[in-house]
């Protein structure tokens, strides 16, 4: 092996420069955020258990809402895609390793220096008026004039977030442009890099708009400028406006990685290939364009001229189509297969079926006039979590349930891995479902009390949420098991009906330079 | 509509029996609905809102059946060998050209209504809507007369940090001191603003949410058809008690509205009567110390508390540079015009108040500065001296 020497013990660690380790160390970084963000999670949950206030002070409640929304969205979601692209893309390209090694180990180390100056603000002695408390999208001026002191550190975290985002996609498009084997054109990638392409474009372009927006509340903090301060000149609906700028695009940059997850998921257990790729290609690139000229559905309460709220439902409702064309590819693909139901298979389904659901509560809150009802009450809250949780975070649980084989050459437990599963998807139901009716009666958002007609919804939710919180350490411990030896090696083809190059010409576990010689692309 | 109205009212029932006791008993609100609500276009909202509601039960229904169907005929048990096919133009032509159909017809009714939920003119009057941390300050503009709507479900039902359970009201968090009253059938006007944080003023019966920003003025309108008392919230997160700044409006006739605006001139001549006496008079330590306290825990406690000790972001006044050391001139400019994240008091509050809430801060928790500041003084100091 030409490239045999890497140093052992934490050195390997921190120097490291091979897209599987570093992909390691995104993926379980990803999964300490997703437990710190969800044991706040049931934080929340412990005090909306019944009316009144039981457990914490209204703005230690506020702080929990906006650290749970910040550290799901940029801790656990974004940097569990960017490990698997890390772990997927060159051995699905064909390709040794990623493009831009070093940079890659940087853009990953930067993550938990900038998390740390997210959390340090959780520490009182630091910071007596306490941590972020303005919710995850921290709208002027309750974060600028109104912010606790602590909101600086926020702002360098998500710079440093933004900064690791954007390496890790500029990684990504120079490895799939330059290092695909011969042969690969561009319609013939894998649905996973195709969708991580178009995501990393996505990266590409709001990230610096969102550290635009932070760097403005800064300077307006500090500095006397008055962005978003109607009495300097200002206009806090503009913050709005570039924060849904970044933050819509930023909503299908945490799903178009599980949609590419699906697209091999589904055609592998329907031993079937998967119906119209060029269609699910087209379908991904028009979703991510239009995310770029919706963005202010998220804002119809603000006032805007009817003219533009017009606009905005029009071409909110347009993604519907695009989304439909993948739900039905994907019905397609199973239609006729021969089907079975493996942990991997039994997620992805459930992510269609209940991705579907939040798809269809999104059409009904593209509706202008509706929306105006719907607008931050708990049927919101509801939609995205049905397009967060189910979406994004079981298509992460299927993609490591899919590939954990061929990463460690080991089969993990299925009895158990179903188990996981079963409890995954009655909780996340139970969790979730109810807030649709909760926040259809009028409970608004964002708030650690209620009246108590909606006592009933609020105590379903909240002990489906201990369940589907706790159930997800049975995948911890599912995959350590599956690491130490699991139940068996694993063939070199894993699965029965699976496809691509890293199943079709790479050994299990694959090897530490995936492909040391491209293979030929037919 | 009105048989989908029937069926989903059904199906509403049967999933109440289904599960339990939690909501078995039907309020005056649906626990699991939009609610029609007590105007033109609030039922409107609602008719597009079932409409929708079906279709996509129906669009989602045929996909679930669809992955249904797959997994039990499709199971490899059953169907050991799979099809080879990968693509028909047909299919996808078919599934892009339907949705966009569902849509177009989706997008007739809801453009129509928002054009009229947009259209504020030809209004019979007008109210201005205020948003002040943590409450609501309306403005009747054509009559000319404002008062402060806030909270009064008292803490002690919310704050159960004991765990023993509190008793609390039926209107728990959804009642406030002062309702705002307003004739039906006529078209109301609201021009919505803030002093500080945006807000969003939500009331679920006349399907109106309007954002209200400072240094914007927001329009939107409704015209109540039933008289009543309608509940609602503030909807946009604005800080700490965000939860806890509901509305609450009471529709009357006319002619009960008419005597309900006398009544508030009225009580506006009384309070600028006693309000001017008051100011006139020069008040002794005593008589400050008693009011201060009363203004105090009234609008200053909620951020400072009760021992003037202060929470996180609200700093403490006990032993403070303002109570304490600086001059009391200061302390009382501060009180009208706000500073930061203060709120200015400047004419929520009278002359006299503001001159007993700082002599009460001067001297309450042992801050004993021994000084007053007299109603006049204050006078003063708002006209710039």
């Amino acid at each position: 092996m030409a490239h045999g020497h890497h140093p052992t013990g934490i050195k390997r660690w921190l120097f490291t420069t091979n897209h599987k380790d570093i992909g390691s160390m995104y993926l379980w970084f990803s999964f300490t955020m997703f437990l710190i963000g969800g044991a706040m999670a049931l934080g929340i949950r412990l005090e909306l258990f019944q009316p009144g206030l039981q457990f914490w002070e209204p703005n230690f409640f506020n702080t929990l809402t906006t650290m749970h929304g910040l550290i799901m969205v940029f801790g656990a979601v974004m940097p569990a895609f960017v490990g698997l692209a890390n772990w997927l893309i060159p051995m699905q390209i064909g390709a040794p390793d990623m493009a831009l090694p070093r940079m890659n180990n940087f853009s990953f180390w930067i993550l938990p220096f900038a998390f740390t100056l997210l959390l340090l603000s959780l520490v009182t002695p630091l910071f007596p008026d306490g941590a972020p408390n303005f919710g995850w999208t921290f709208y002027a001026p309750l974060s600028t004039k109104f912010g606790p002191a602590s909101t600086d550190f926020f702002i360098f975290g998500v710079h440093l977030m933004g900064i690791s985002s954007i390496m890790g996609a500029i990684n990504v498009i120079v490895t799939v442009m330059n290092m695909r084997a011969p042969g690969m054109s561009l319609m013939k990638m894998p649905m996973f890099v195709w969708t991580w392409v178009i995501t990393a474009f996505l990266l590409i372009m709001v990230m610096p708009v969102l550290a635009g927006a932070v760097t403005m509340m800064l300077t307006d903090r500090h500095f006397g400028t008055s962005f978003f301060d109607a009495a300097g000149g200002g206009d806090p609906v503009m913050f709005q406006h570039i924060f849904w700028f970044f933050g819509h695009p930023e909503v299908y940059i945490m799903i178009l990685p599980a949609f590419g997850i699906a697209s091999h998921i589904i055609p592998t257990f329907s031993r079937k290939p998967l119906f119209g790729y060029a269609s699910m290609v087209y379908a991904t690139a028009s979703i991510a364009f239009l995310s770029f000229v919706v963005w202010a559905h998220h804002m119809f309460t603000v006032g805007m001229p009817v003219a533009g709220e017009l606009y905005f439902m029009i071409a909110t409702m347009i993604i519907a189509v695009p989304t439909g064309v993948k739900i039905f590819n994907w019905v397609a693909t199973m239609w006729q297969g021969s089907i079975t139901f493996e942990t991997p298979m039994l997620f992805a389904l459930a992510f269609v079926v209940l991705f579907t659901l939040g798809g269809v509560s999104g059409v009904m809150l593209a509706m202008t006039p509706v929306d105006k009802q719907y607008h931050d009450t708990y049927f919101v809250v509801a939609h995205f979590h049905y397009v967060l949780f189910p979406g994004a975070i079981f298509g992460t649980i299927a993609a490591v349930y899919y590939w954990l084989p061929k990463w460690t050459g080991n089969m993990y437990n299925e009895t158990l891995g179903k188990v996981h599963f079963w409890f995954s998807i009655i909780a996340v139901n139970l969790t979730f479902f109810p807030m649709h009716f909760s926040g259809l009666a009028g409970m608004q958002r964002r708030v650690p009390d209620y009246n108590m007609m909606f006592e009933g919804f609020n105590q379903l939710s909240s002990i489906g949420a201990f369940m589907l919180g706790f159930s997800q350490l049975l995948f911890l411990y599912l995959v350590i098991n599956c690491i130490r030896g699991g139940k068996g090696k694993a063939t070199d083809r894993v699965w029965e009906g699976a496809e691509g190059l890293e199943f079709t010409h790479l050994p299990s576990p694959a090897p530490y330079h995936s492909f040391e010689q491209a293979p030929e692309v037919k | 509509m009105s048989l989908l109205k029937r069926v989903m009212s059904g199906a509403l029932m049967v999933s109440c029996f289904l599960t339990g006791h939690l909501w078995a008993a039907e309020a005056e609100y649906s626990k699991l609905n939009l609610r029609p609500g007590v105007t033109e276009n609030s039922q409107r909202v609602f008719d597009l809102h079932m409409e929708v509601v079906w279709i996509m039960f129906a669009v989602a229904g045929l996909v679930f059946a669809a992955i249904l169907y797959s997994v039990i005929r499709f199971r490899k048990s059953k169907n050991p060998t799979p099809a080879k096919f990968s693509h028909s133009t047909t299919l996808e032509i078919i599934w892009t050209v339907i949705p966009m159909l569902i849509l177009i017809y989706l997008t007739k009714p809801a453009i129509e209504l928002l054009l009229d939920m947009e259209d504020t003119s030809k209004a019979d009057m007008t109210v201005k809507v205020n948003g002040i941390r943590w409450k609501w300050e309306y403005t009747y503009l054509d009559e000319g007369f404002s008062f402060v709507s806030e909270l009064s479900t008292p803490e002690s039902q919310y704050k159960d940090y004991a765990r023993t359970g509190t008793e609390k009201g039926e209107n728990y968090l959804l009642e406030v001191n002062n309702e705002v009253v307003l004739p039906v059938g006529k078209k109301i006007r609201f021009l919505l603003t803030s002093k500080d944080v945006i807000h969003s003023w939500w009331m679920p019966d006349f399907a109106v949410k309007m954002d209200a920003i400072p240094g914007f003025i927001n329009e939107t309108w409704t015209k109540i058809e039933k008289p009543g008392v309608y509940r609602g919230v503030c909807a946009e997160l604005c800080g700490e008690l965000h939860g806890f700044m509901p509305i609450v409006v009471r529709a009357v006739p006319q002619a009960e509205y008419d005597q309900w605006v006398a009544q508030k001139l009225e009580e506006k001549a009384e309070a600028e009567r006693l309000a001017a006496e008051a100011a006139a008079k020069s008040w002794s330590m005593d008589d400050l110390m008693a009011e201060g306290k009363r203004v105090y825990e009234q609008k200053c406690q909620v951020c400072h508390q009760a021992s003037g000790e202060g929470l996180g972001a609200f700093p403490a006044l006990k032993g403070s540079a303002v109570a304490t050391q600086g001059p009391a001139d200061d302390h009382a400019r501060l009180v009208i015009y706000g500073r930061g994240m203060m709120q200015a008091f400047g004419t929520e509050l009278t002359d006299a108040e503001i001159a007993a809430v700082v002599t009460y801060e001067r001297n309450a928790w042992g801050n004993d500065t021994g000084e007053m500041i007299q109603p006049g003084r204050v006078s003063e100091l708002k006209a710039g001296n």
